[in-house]
C-alpha cells in the first residue's frame, strides 16, 4: 500500500444512496448518507431495524443483494473507490482489505468443517501453504483468547459456545490482516458476560492489528464503549454524527433523544414510572419522504419539519445533527403513559406459586444432566420474580417445569395457591391451564403465521375462558393490549415484532391467568418497542394483578420489571431477595460479574470483573460451591469441598456463598478483585 | 426468503398498519406471478393442459372410433389416413392414444391423492409424536419401502382382482409411506416452534394440533410432493398395466397398448408401441416440470 493509500480513510461513503428493487419499484434504502472511518477509528452506526445499517455494511462490501444497487454516491475503501472495482479486484477486497463479522456466528461458519480448517482457508487464500496456514490459523486462534486453541481446531463449529464460534469468526475476519473491520452487531445473540468478553478482545485487537472498525449495533451501551465515533442512522439517513461522548452526553437529534429514553436504567422501576418510547412506525420502505425523515413520530414536529429537510447543522467539535430545532431536541417531551392512580393491586405475601427443591435431570447419552438442582422458590401474588443467569443456567427449563411442559424429577414439588400441580400439562385441569401462561421470547414462531389474529384469540378464548360473547371479548382483549382492532383480520406475517408480541400477551391473559411466565419477550424486539411492551407488562400487571416469573438476559429490563429476583447458575439458585437489595449489594460474586458485564450509557469507567472460561458442563459439575472454578472471589479449599448453604443475608435476602454478607460488602466496596 | 435478501431487519418493523384484506390478496396474487413468470411450470402446464384436453373430450375429438376393429387395415403405418398408424386390430392409434389419457388421468391423480391423504395423517403423527409411535411406524415404512413398488402392487393386483378401483388402492398404499416420510420431516422442524406449545399450554388434544394448527403451515411442501408423486404413479400405473396387472383390455391404455404391440417390433411394426411410449413419457414431464415451478415459487 502507498503512502498516500495510507493517509486515506479506511472508508468514506459520500452522499450514498441505495435502493432495492420490490415489484419492479425502487425503493430507497440509503438517502444519502456520508460517512468516514479514519485510519485506527472505531465508528459505530445505530439505529432500529430497517434503518439501513446492514444495507451501508454490505455496500462498503461491494456484495448487495441482486435486487439493491447503488444510486448515487461513492464509497471508497482506503481512497479507492469500490464501484470502478472489477471483479477480481471485489475478491481481493474482500480476502485481503475488508473483513465483515455477523451477527449470527452459528450461520457464519460452515458447520461441516472444523474450525481450525476453516480459519486456516483464510491464510490459504492469502498465499499460504497448507502447513504454514495451519500453524497460523492456531496462533490466531490464540490471539483471540480461545482456550485451548490446539483442541478448537479440532473441533466443528456445533461443539463450540456461542462465545466461541464468535471468537472462531474474529480470528478468521483478522486472518487476512484487514484494513477495515466490519462488526454488524457481533455480540446480540451473546450473553452479557459473553458479550463483555468479545468486546474486550475486540477493543486489544484493533490495537494490536491497528484495524479500523465500523461496528454496527441497536445497543447503545455497546456503542458507547466501544466507539470514538458514532453516527445515529434513521430511514436511511444519518441524522445525528460526532464523537461519542459528545452524542451521548448532549444528544441533539429527537430521536438519538428517544431511542436513549427508552433503555430502563437504574432507578426507573415499574410501580413508579414507565419507560419513554418512541410512537408509531418507520416509515415505510421506499415511502416518498419530503423534509425531516424523523418528522411523523417526532414529538417536536413543525411545519418546516414537512417540507424542508434540514440540512446538517454543524454544533461544533465533529458534532452534527440533521434537526431544524437541534437546541431544542432534549426538551422532547417524556410520553406520558395514561396511569389513573389507582390502588395497586396488593403484593400479599401469600405465595401464589412454590416451588419446592425442584429436581430436573435429563438423561443423555447414558450421562446424567442436572439442569436443575434443589431450587426452591416462593413467588408472592402480584409480584415479578426476574429470573437472571447466562444461558444454559435452567432458566428456561424452570420455566417449562411450572408450565407443565417439562416434568420435574420425583419428589420435586409445584405448588399453585398451596395445591399441588401435576407434573404434566395433560394431567392438569382447565382452571391450572389458564392460571398459568407464558409470553414467548420470538413472536415469530409464537403465533401459528397461517391464522389471523381475530382467529388466534378466539381458539385461547375458546380453549380457556369459554362462554359469553367471545367476539366481543376478543375486542377488549385486544384494547387491552392496545392493538389496532382494525388489524384483527391480519396474520402475524403482516405485522411488526411489537404487534406481534402484543398477539401473544393477548393471548396469555385471554383466561385471565394468575401467573404469566415471561420468557425474554422482549430480547427480539427494538429498544423503542422493547420500552413500550415493557411498560405495557407492568399496566396490566398493575390492572389485574397477575404475577409475572420474568426471564431476562438484560439485567435493566429486570431491574424495571422486577419486585424479586433469583439468580441461577448451573441450575441452582446463587441469590434470591427483592430487586433493589440484589441491585445495591452486597452481592453474591456472580451477580456482581453480571452486573458489572453490562456496559452503560453513561460510560463510566469500572473495572469489570471478568469471568474466566466457559459455563462447565451440566454433566460434571464442580465439587462444593459449583461457581468455585470461574469465581473472583475464590477463597480457598472449602470452596472446592462444600457446597455452601442458600443463607439468609438479613431481609429475606439469600445467598450461597461461603464468603460472609460483612466480608462481601467490604470487599466490595472496595472494587473488583485483582 | 424475500425479495430483500441479505439485510435481514428490512421489514420488520417497517409496517405501518396494513389494511389485511389486499394484503392478504397481494401476497397469493404474487406467488400466482411467480408461477407464471417460471417457465418451467408453463411448460408443464401446457403439456398437462393437452392431455386433459383429450382426456376430457375424448371420442368428441378422436379422428377415428377407438375401439373399432378393421381387420382389412390392421397394422398400417403411419399415412394420411391414420396419422400414427393402426394397431394389430386395425385400430387408429392416434384415436387410441388420445381416449388413453383418459385412465390414467384418472386413475392416476385418485391413486396419488389417496397416497397423499394417508401420507400426511401418518407423517404428522410420527414427526408429532416421536417416541415409541415414531420408532414402529418408522420401522415398518421402512420395511415397506425396501419392496419394489412392482412387485407389492403386483400381487396385491392378483390377490385383489384388478380393476381401477384396486389400482388407485395399490398405488395410495404403496406411495403412503414415502409421503409419509416428507411430511414427518417438514413437522419435526414445525413442532419445535412456540405456537406448538402455546397450543399445548391451552390444553389442546393432539388431533387438534396436528390437523389445526401443524397441517395449514406444512402445506407448501405436502402439495409439493403430491405433484412429484403424481409423475411416478403415471409410470407406476403404465408399468402395471403393461404387465397385465392393472387395467383391462379394451380399454386403450398407454401401457395396455404397448404390451400389446410390442412384439412387432422386431418385424419393423415400431408405431403401435412409440406412440403411447411418447404419450406416458409426455406426461410424465409435464407433471415434473408442474412440480419443479411450483417447488420454486414456494421455496421463495
Amino acid at each position: 500500500m502507498t503512502e498516500t493509500a495510507l493517509a486515506a480513510p479506511a472508508l468514506e461513503l459520500t452522499d450514498l444512496e441505495v435502493a432495492y428493487t420490490v415489484r419492479g419499484i425502487d425503493r430507497p434504502v440509503l438517502r444519502g448518507v456520508s460517512l468516514r472511518v479514519d485510519q485506527g477509528a472505531t465508528y459505530g452506526l445505530v439505529g432500529e431495524s430497517g434503518c439501513g445499517k446492514t444495507t451501508a455494511a454490505f455496500a462498503a462490501m461491494h456484495h448487495l443483494p441482486s435486487n439493491g444497487k447503488v444510486v448515487a454516491g461513492s464509497i471508497r475503501v482506503g481512497g479507492k473507490d469500490v464501484s470502478t472495482l472489477s471483479e477480481s479486484e471485489v475478491r481481493r477486497l474482500r480476502s485481503s482489505t475488508v473483513s465483515m463479522v455477523y451477527q449470527n456466528p452459528g450461520s457464519a461458519l460452515n458447520p461441516s468443517i472444523r474450525a481450525g480448517d476453516q480459519v486456516a482457508e483464510v491464510f490459504e487464500l492469502g498465499g499460504s501453504s497448507h502447513a504454514e496456514a495451519v500453524e497460523r490459523a492456531e496462533q490466531m486462534l490464540r490471539k483471540v483468547q480461545i482456550s485451548d486453541p490446539a483442541g478448537v481446531m479440532r473441533r466443528f463449529p456445533h461443539q463450540l459456545s456461542g462465545g466461541m464460534q464468535q471468537r472462531v469468526v474474529i480470528a478468521m475476519a483478522l486472518g487476512s490482516d484487514p484494513t477495515l473491520l466490519i462488526l454488524d452487531e457481533p455480540t446480540t445473540g451473546l450473553d452479557a458476560t459473553v458479550e463483555a468478553e468479545v468486546l474486550d478482545l475486540v477493543a486489544g485487537l484493533r490495537g494490536e492489528f491497528n484495524t479500523s472498525v465500523l461496528f454496527i449495533s441497536h445497543n447503545l451501551g455497546v456503542i458507547r464503549k466501544m466507539c470514538d465515533t458514532v453516527g445515529v442512522l434513521y430511514a436511511g439517513r444519518l441524522v445525528e454524527e460526532g464523537p461519542t461522548a459528545s452524542v451521548f452526553a448532549d444528544p441533539r437529534h429527537p430521536y438519538t433523544v428517544g431511542l436513549m429514553r427508552c433503555i430502563p436504567r437504574g432507578g426507573v422501576r415499574k410501580d413508579v414510572d414507565r419507560l419513554d418510547t418512541i410512537p408509531g412506525f418507520l416509515p415505510q420502505l421506499g415511502a416518498d419522504l419530503r423534509g425531516c425523515v424523523f418528522a411523523d413520530r417526532c414529538a417536536l414536529v413543525e411545519d418546516i419539519c414537512r417540507t424542508d429537510e434540514p440540512p446538517l447543522y454543524e454544533l461544533g467539535g465533529g458534532h452534527e445533527s440533521r434537526c431544524h430545532f437541534h437546541e431544542r431536541a432534549q426538551d422532547l417531551p417524556h410520553v406520558q403513559v395514561p396511569r389513573e392512580e389507582g390502588e395497586r393491586a396488593e403484593d400479599g405475601d401469600t405465595p401464589v406459586v412454590t416451588l419446592g427443591s425442584v429436581d430436573k435431570t435429563f438423561h443423555q447419552d447414558g450421562n446424567d444432566i442436572k439442569a436443575l438442582k434443589d431450587v426452591s422458590l416462593d413467588i408472592r401474588s402480584g409480584e415479578t420474580l426476574g429470573l437472571v443467569g447466562e444461558s444454559g443456567s435452567g432458566k428456561t427449563t424452570l420455566a417449562r417445569v411450572l408450565l407443565g411442559l417439562t416434568a420435574p424429577d420425583e419428589g420435586s414439588v409445584v405448588e399453585l395457591d398451596g395445591t399441588p400441580l401435576p407434573s404434566r400439562i395433560t394431567k392438569r385441569t382447565t382452571a391450572h391451564v389458564r392460571a398459568v401462561q407464558i409470553v414467548f421470547q420470538n413472536p415469530d414462531s409464537a403465533l401459528n403465521r397461517r391464522f389471523s389474529v381475530r382467529r388466534i384469540l378466539l381458539r385461547a378464548l375458546y380453549k380457556l375462558a369459554p362462554g359469553g360473547d367471545r367476539e366481543s371479548r376478543v375486542h377488549r382483549l385486544v384494547k387491552d393490549v392496545r392493538f389496532d382492532e382494525r388489524l384483527l383480520g391480519s396474520r402475524p406475517g403482516q405485522l411488526s415484532g411489537g404487534l406481534k408480541q402484543r398477539v401473544a400477551i393477548a393471548r396469555a391473559f385471554a383466561g385471565s391467568p394468575q401467573v404469566v411466565v415471561c420468557d425474554e419477550p422482549t430480547s427480539a424486539l427494538d429498544v423503542s418497542v422493547q420500552a413500550a411492551i415493557l411498560n405495557l407488562l407492568a399496566d396490566l400487571q398493575r390492572d389485574e394483578g397477575v404475577t409475572y416469573l420474568f426471564i431476562s438476559h438484560d439485567l435493566g429490563v429486570v431491574r424495571f420489571l422486577s419486585d424479586r429476583i433469583a439468580v441461577l447458575y448451573l441450575g441452582r439458585v446463587m441469590e434470591v431477595g427483592e430487586a433493589e437489595t440484589v441491585f445495591a449489594g452486597p452481592h453474591h460474586p456472580y451477580t456482581e460479574a453480571l452486573l458489572s458485564a453490562v456496559p452503560t450509557l453513561e460510560g463510566e469507567e469500572r473495572t469489570r470483573i471478568k469471568l474466566v472460561g466457559e459455563i462447565p458442563s451440566h454433566a460434571a459439575p464442580p465439587s462444593g460451591c459449583v461457581f468455585h472454578t470461574r469465581c473472583p472471589r475464590f477463597l480457598g479449599d472449602i470452596c472446592v469441598n462444600e457446597e455452601p448453604p442458600l443463607a439468609d443475608a438479613g431481609g429475606g435476602h439469600l445467598m450461597r456463598c461461603h464468603i460472609p454478607i460483612e466480608d462481601l460488602r467490604r470487599m466490595q466496596a472496595e472494587g473488583a478483585p485483582t | 426468503m424475500s425479495d430483500l435478501a441479505p439485510p435481514r431487519d428490512v421489514g420488520v418493523l417497517v409496517m405501518p398498519p396494513p389494511s389485511p384484506e389486499s394484503e392478504t390478496v397481494r401476497a397469493r396474487r404474487e406467488r400466482i406471478r411467480l408461477l407464471m413468470r417460471s417457465k418451467t411450470f408453463l411448460a408443464g402446464a401446457i403439456i398437462v393442459g393437452i392431455w386433459v384436453f383429450c382426456a376430457v373430450l375424448g371420442e368428441a375429438i378422436a379422428p377415428k372410433d377407438p375401439f373399432v376393429p378393421d381387420i382389412l387395415n390392421k397394422l398400417d403405418p403411419p399415412s394420411g389416413q391414420h396419422l400414427m398408424g393402426t394397431d394389430r386390430l386395425g385400430r387408429d392409434v392416434l384415436s387410441r392414444v388420445m381416449v388413453g389419457a383418459r385412465d390414467i388421468l384418472i386413475v392416476a391423480p385418485l391413486a396419488t391423492l389417496l397416497g397423499t391423504v394417508l401420507g400426511t395423517a401418518l407423517g404428522l403423527v410420527t414427526g408429532y409424536y416421536r417416541g415409541i409411535v415414531d420408532d414402529v411406524l418408522s420401522r415398518v415404512i421402512e420395511a415397506f419401502l425396501a419392496i419394489p413398488v412392482t412387485i407389492t402392487g403386483a400381487l396385491a393386483l392378483v390377490a385383489l382382482g384388478p380393476s381401477r378401483i384396486t389400482v388407485i388402492m395399490v398405488i395410495g398404499l404403496v406411495f403412503s409411506p414415502i409421503i409419509a416420510r416428507t411430511v414427518r420431516a417438514a413437522v419435526l422442524a414445525e413442532r419445535q416452534l412456540d405456537y406448538v406449545a402455546a397450543a399445548r399450554l391451552r390444553n389442546e388434544r393432539g388431533p387438534y394440533i396436528l390437523f389445526g394448527e401443524i397441517l395449514p403451515n406444512v402445506m407448501a411442501p405436502i402439495l409439493v410432493e403430491f405433484t412429484v408423486r403424481l409423475g411416478y404413479a403415471i409410470f407406476a400405473i403404465a408399468t402395471l398395466s403393461f404387465l397385465g396387472f392393472g387395467i383391462q383390455p379394451p380399454a386403450p391404455d398407454w401401457g395396455l397398448q404397448i404390451s400389446e404391440a410390442y412384439g412387432f417390433i422386431s418385424g419393423g411394426i415400431w408405431w403401435p408401441t412409440l406412440f403411447p411410449a411418447l404419450a406416458i413419457t409426455s406426461l410424465v414431464i409435464g407433471v415434473t416440470l408442474l412440480s419443479d415451478g411450483l417447488a420454486g415459487a414456494f421455496e421463495r
